[in-house]
């Protein structure tokens, strides 16, 4: 018998092909300033922008191009377009500028990112995503930078920086945890959204954002669903809703004189499971109807979401326009929007700032709820209500009538989505309303919750198809989560209030967790309600049995 | 005294060893961050080890295939999304050799246990083809998961327009779908 | 940039600013020069050079209003609205003025750093990770301890506080003269916020020399000062009489300072000028920062962005004009008629 070396490894000689296989890379002798070019994966990003889409919008370079490609078919003055464009927005945004030039690199932030904590990637670290862009800012804008170079920590923009910057840009998903680890406050999500806006002037948009922002400044949804097909298919539910419930719910559109118009994301009218949110509204609407509720869905307006915030706040203000604009023309007195994630950031830190004069002379007032009185005084200005708002008053209120044990097939977790939760701090009303409509429901774990919740790993327009492996690394932080309340409390329906939360995290669960289902609030709350005329209900909105009631025939 | 008593009593050294030979797989700057023991602040190493921890166990107890596939997929299925080639995602079971080696490997030789060693090394052989199941299985689920989600954002549409031909039951003509969507989505 | 090359830089340049002084009062004798000029020109680049600084970040508009939220919004009245809300998603200008205090004297967001462990079974432990918010707050206080201590050089008779700060400080009365902890507990601090950038491999990839070199100056300047008070005894007297000339713009060079004093004072004017231009200016950005400073009350009060810009919208009219037949044809009001094409059919 041979005697077994003690330095034993796989044998790797130069040349041999066991050197190619399995074995571990050589760890980096460089800093990070000095890395290799990018290598640009498949998986990790998403697909360039077709030129329609940017041509519909009348953004910069609109062309075919790929990121696998070398040549990204730039304009020629780039340099010249990115530096004016860094030097407008430091002067324009104090944010910008501020969070330029005080990070101390204490490294609070580093493990807080969800992309960083499944991969591994020490560019994911949001420390150094933001000193990518922080070392070209300190070549071209300061003077240390200017006369000791890297030394200095600065970097000349180059061909290779700017691929490397735009790759790690598509790599974070504005959930802004990391800002609230940081001592300053530098928020991630300001820098990417700056990074976004001038990668953008290049033409570096991707498609998954260009296409719905294009699609929804010309039909009013992201979907590109035109008024028609959006009609029919609303009243598509409206029969399966009858089929479940037995009652026929007759939704509103483009109604004038109406006292509140609803704004919802499209995603949830076209792809399940927030299809089953959507006639969880419609049928809400429909209840609340004699009860004094008096609103209109819309055409024009048909886009909750703003695939805007993810490329420029002009492009954001140009879609967003469209509420208030409707809102006027219908004579509406306030606006009730549906779950959505995204939207409420915008709808809560940047619509009133940015289109409340598209409201004067229109009929909108501090919000009342019909129903119970209630002022909403929270959204006096904006006149815009949560419908988690909307709804935990009426349960408060009792208006409802509600048996929660409808649910009892569902142990259920709560999925705060990041932009609710830290650009709103929507924590409490969700809670509220899943509580009095699930008998049973559980909290993930402390540090994945609320204010420190994870990211579904598909926010910021990075829902696409083709960089799954980013989302389900993205994702993995969730998804651990999710199955420890799984496996301690048998959770098996997680709710959120976000419609890209419906369209990822249905993919992740799959992967990581497939005992777990996704839903919405709304979808809770209707099937537990008890109808007005309801037929004997013996399955839900899905077309499941309902626990106790099965079909005995 | 026996190897399998051997390994069970170095079970603590040998899992740390094969854990921390894991880990080396990622870059340098992140290793010290996935040995943090915080279950749900670092998931993938969290997985890893106690992954490791219980294949190793199953190893050891001569489990079956369900209990050592349930042990590894924790790993896999996250190395199977993470930058690895594949052989570079489960080569870290050979890993248990080298660390064995290296820990008991002088011990082995001299109480003799050369023979039961080579039939351990045959089981982590084994081990590895089961990781590449699991491995195919898990891109499979990738590839899967890529094509309903796109179908699943816009299969009401699609039927509602009446876009897609609605095939009976049973004959669902995957590549069809797909053109459609594809169509659509250019159009 | 790697660490070695970091570290070789910064303490190269550390050396050169010790010997410059050395060489500087020890061989030139040009103690006017290091013990007036500079101090001088550096404290005014440290005032220019901040006031620069705010000014420029001031002058960057905040377009709009974007706090982090970390605890829940003040909404229905009987939503619950605790002083923890009050305080980390502030709806009011006093609850930002709380936040704010929190954040500047307590380090509020890096006290979050919490992580948490299991141990058999359902055994939930949720173990602070807060050794990097201990040492930064030792730092600071420590530094601010320190600076107070120093105002003793500037003004003739102690301030209250000074002496208070001094008798706190010296506390621990077992050596003579009294040991001031600050001075121990601050190269203790900064020795730990490097030993963290060594020590750990994220923090060793993300650092700089722009790191490294502060921490290696502060430490410099504290030894410096410890020997000149432990261990090579110098004038006091004298330094007295040269700082308080300083600070009554009568500058006079006495005899007999030591060049320790001059090497520390060098020192300390580098310090002062190198602070507005590098990162130590997170002292006075932590004001201004948007995600902080501002009531999350977006919905109720309306916020004003100075530029807002003038864009091109999809009109409702346009949308009508594209899908008007459509439209109609679902049934949907419409606010214009067709044109009558049939009739002339």
């Amino acid at each position: 018998m041979p005697r077994i070396p003690k330095d034993w490894k796989l044998p790797q000689e130069p040349g041999d092909f066991l050197s190619d296989v399995g074995h571990t890379p050589e760890p980096r002798v460089t800093g990070w300033m000095n890395t290799p070019p990018v290598e640009i994966k498949r998986g990790m990003h998403c697909y360039a922008a077709k030129p329609d889409r940017l041509k519909k919008m009348g953004m910069p370079n609109p062309r075919e191009w790929s990121a696998m490609d070398d040549d990204w078919k730039l304009p020629e003055n780039w340099k010249e377009t990115f530096l004016d464009g860094m030097k407008d927005r430091l002067g324009r945004f104090r944010t910008f500028q501020l969070f330029m030039d005080i990070c101390v690199r204490c490294g609070a932030c580093a493990d807080k990112c969800h992309f960083y904590i499944g991969s591994g990637d020490p560019k994911n670290m949001p420390v150094l995503r933001a000193e990518l862009l922080r070392s070209i800012y300190r070549q071209h804008f300061t003077t240390a930078g200017k006369i000791l170079g890297p030394v200095a920590g600065a970097r000349e923009l180059t061909y290779e920086r700017l691929k490397e910057l735009w790759y790690y840009l598509y790599q974070c998903s504005e959930c802004r945890r990391c800002s609230v680890f940081c001592p300053y406050g530098i928020d991630m999500a300001e820098i990417t959204i700056m990074g976004r806006e001038l990668t953008n002037l290049l033409g570096l948009n991707i498609d998954w954002i260009a296409a719905p922002v294009a699609f929804c400044y010309q039909t009013g949804n992201h979907m590109g669903i035109q008024p028609h097909a959006f009609v029919e298919m609303l009243e598509f539910f409206v029969d399966e809703i009858e089929e479940v419930t037995g009652v026929r719910v007759q939704p509103d559109f483009n109604r004038k004189g109406a006292e509140v118009l609803f704004v919802t994301p499209s995603g949830d009218v076209f792809g399940d499971p927030g299809t089953y949110t959507c006639m969880g509204y419609m049928i809400l609407f429909h209840e609340l109807k004699k009860l004094g509720l008096d609103i209109t869905w819309s055409t024009y307006a048909s886009e909750g979401g703003n695939f805007g915030l993810f490329t420029s706040n002009e492009v954001m203000k140009r879609l967003n326009s469209k509420m208030y604009a409707e809102a006027k023309r219908l004579g509406v007195k306030w606006i009730l929007g549906g779950e959505c994630g995204h939207m409420w950031r915008v709808v809560n830190q940047y619509m009133g700032t940015m289109n409340l004069e598209l409201a004067e002379g229109s009929k909108m007032e501090e919000p009342v709820s019909p129903i119970t009185g209630t002022k909403f005084e929270n959204a006096k200005s904006t006149k815009m209500v949560h419908i988690t708002e909307f709804t935990a008053d009426l349960i408060r209120n009792n208006k409802l009538k509600l048996d929660p044990s409808r649910n009892d097939h569902l142990t259920v977790t709560f999925h705060d989505s990041c932009n609710p939760a830290r650009g709103m701090g929507l924590f409490e009303e969700p809670r509220y309303v899943i509580k009095n409509v699930c008998n049973n429901f559980y909290e993930m774990p402390e540090n994945t919750i609320r204010e420190q919740t994870f990211c579904c790993g598909g926010g910021s327009g990075l829902n696409a198809g083709e960089d799954m492996e980013l989302r389900m690394r993205g994702g993995l932080p969730r998804a651990n989560a999710v199955k420890y309340a799984h496996e301690q409390h048998g959770v098996n329906m997680m709710a959120c209030i976000c419609a890209i939360d419906r369209a990822v995290l249905p993919d992740l669960m799959t992967y990581y967790v497939p005992e777990v289902d996704i839903t919405g609030i709304h979808e809770l709350v209707t099937n537990a309600m008890v109808l007005d005329g309801e037929k004997k209900k013996t399955v839900n909105l899905r077309g499941e049995p309902l626990p106790g009631k099965e079909d005995k025939k | 005294m026996s190897l399998k008593n051997l390994l069970t009593d170095n079970k603590s050294s040998i899992v740390k060893a094969w854990c921390d030979l894991t880990l080396k797989s990622y870059p340098e700057e992140s290793q010290g961050f996935f040995k943090k023991k915080d279950q749900f602040g670092n998931p993938v190493g969290h997985s890893l080890c106690e992954g490791i921890e219980s294949t190793y166990d199953a190893l050891l107890e001569d489990a079956d295939t369900d209990v050592l596939s349930k042990a590894l997929d924790g790993i896999i299925r996250i190395r199977a999304i993470q930058e690895f080639s594949p052989s570079q995602a489960i080569s870290f079971l050979f890993g248990l050799k080298q660390v064995i080696r290296d820990g008991l490997g002088s011990k082995i030789n001299k109480d003799g246990f050369s023979e039961e060693w080579a039939v351990f090394e045959t089981k982590i052989d084994g081990l590895a083809l089961l990781g590449f199941d699991i491995y195919s299985k898990c891109r499979q689920q990738i590839y899967d998961i890529r094509v309903e989600s796109v179908k699943r954002r816009t299969s009401r549409l699609l039927t509602k327009a009446g876009l897609v031909y609605e095939i009976p039951e049973g004959q669902s003509d995957q590549s069809d779908l797909q053109e459609n969507i594809a169509n659509i989505n250019n159009s | 940039m790697n660490v070695i090359l970091s570290l070789t830089i910064s303490s190269l340049a550390i050396f050169g600013l010790v010997v410059i002084p050395f060489l500087g009062v020890w061989v030139a004798h040009l103690n006017v020069l290091f013990g007036i000029v500079i101090p001088y020109i550096a404290v005014i680049i440290f005032f220019l050079g901040m006031i620069y600084r705010v000014v420029k970040w001031a002058k960057s508009p905040v377009p709009f209003r974007i706090p982090t939220t970390c605890s829940q919004q003040k909404s229905l009245p009987w939503i619950k609205y605790t002083y923890v809300d009050k305080l980390d998603n502030p709806s009011t200008r006093l609850g930002v003025w709380g936040r704010m205090i929190l954040e500047i004297f307590f380090f509020r967001s890096l006290f979050r750093n919490s992580r948490m462990q299991f141990g058999t079974g359902q055994d939930v432990r949720y173990t602070s990770s807060k050794w990097l918010w201990i040492g930064a707050m030792a730092f600071h206080y420590c530094f601010l301890v320190v600076i107070i201590r120093h105002l003793r050089f500037f003004t003739q008779s102690n301030p209250w506080f000074v002496t208070l700060t001094e008798n706190i400080d010296g506390f621990f009365e077992m050596f003579v003269p009294a040991v001031y902890q600050s001075g121990l507990l601050l190269g203790a601090a900064l020795t730990f916020l490097l030993l963290r950038r060594l020590l750990s491999p994220q923090l060793r990839y993300i650092s700089l020399p722009a790191d490294y070199f502060p921490l290696f100056l502060i430490l410099t300047i504290a030894g410096t000062g410890i020997l000149m008070r432990y261990g090579l005894k110098t004038d006091i007297v004298g330094v007295k009489e040269l700082t308080m000339g300083l600070a009554n713009f009568n500058p006079t060079i006495p005899e007999g300072v030591g060049v320790l004093f001059y090497i520390h004072l060098f020192l300390v004017s580098i310090l002062f000028a190198y602070f507005p231009f590098s990162k130590l200016t997170h002292m006075g950005g932590v004001f201004l920062s948007p995600t902080r400073n501002l009531e999350n009350n977006n919905r109720a009060v309306r916020h004003i962005n100075p530029w807002n810009p003038e864009v091109k919208l999809h009109t409702y009219e346009e949308y009508e004009d594209d899908y008007r037949d459509k439209m109609i044809g679902a049934g949907l009001p419409v606010d214009k008629q067709p044109a009558p094409k049939e009739e002339k059919e």
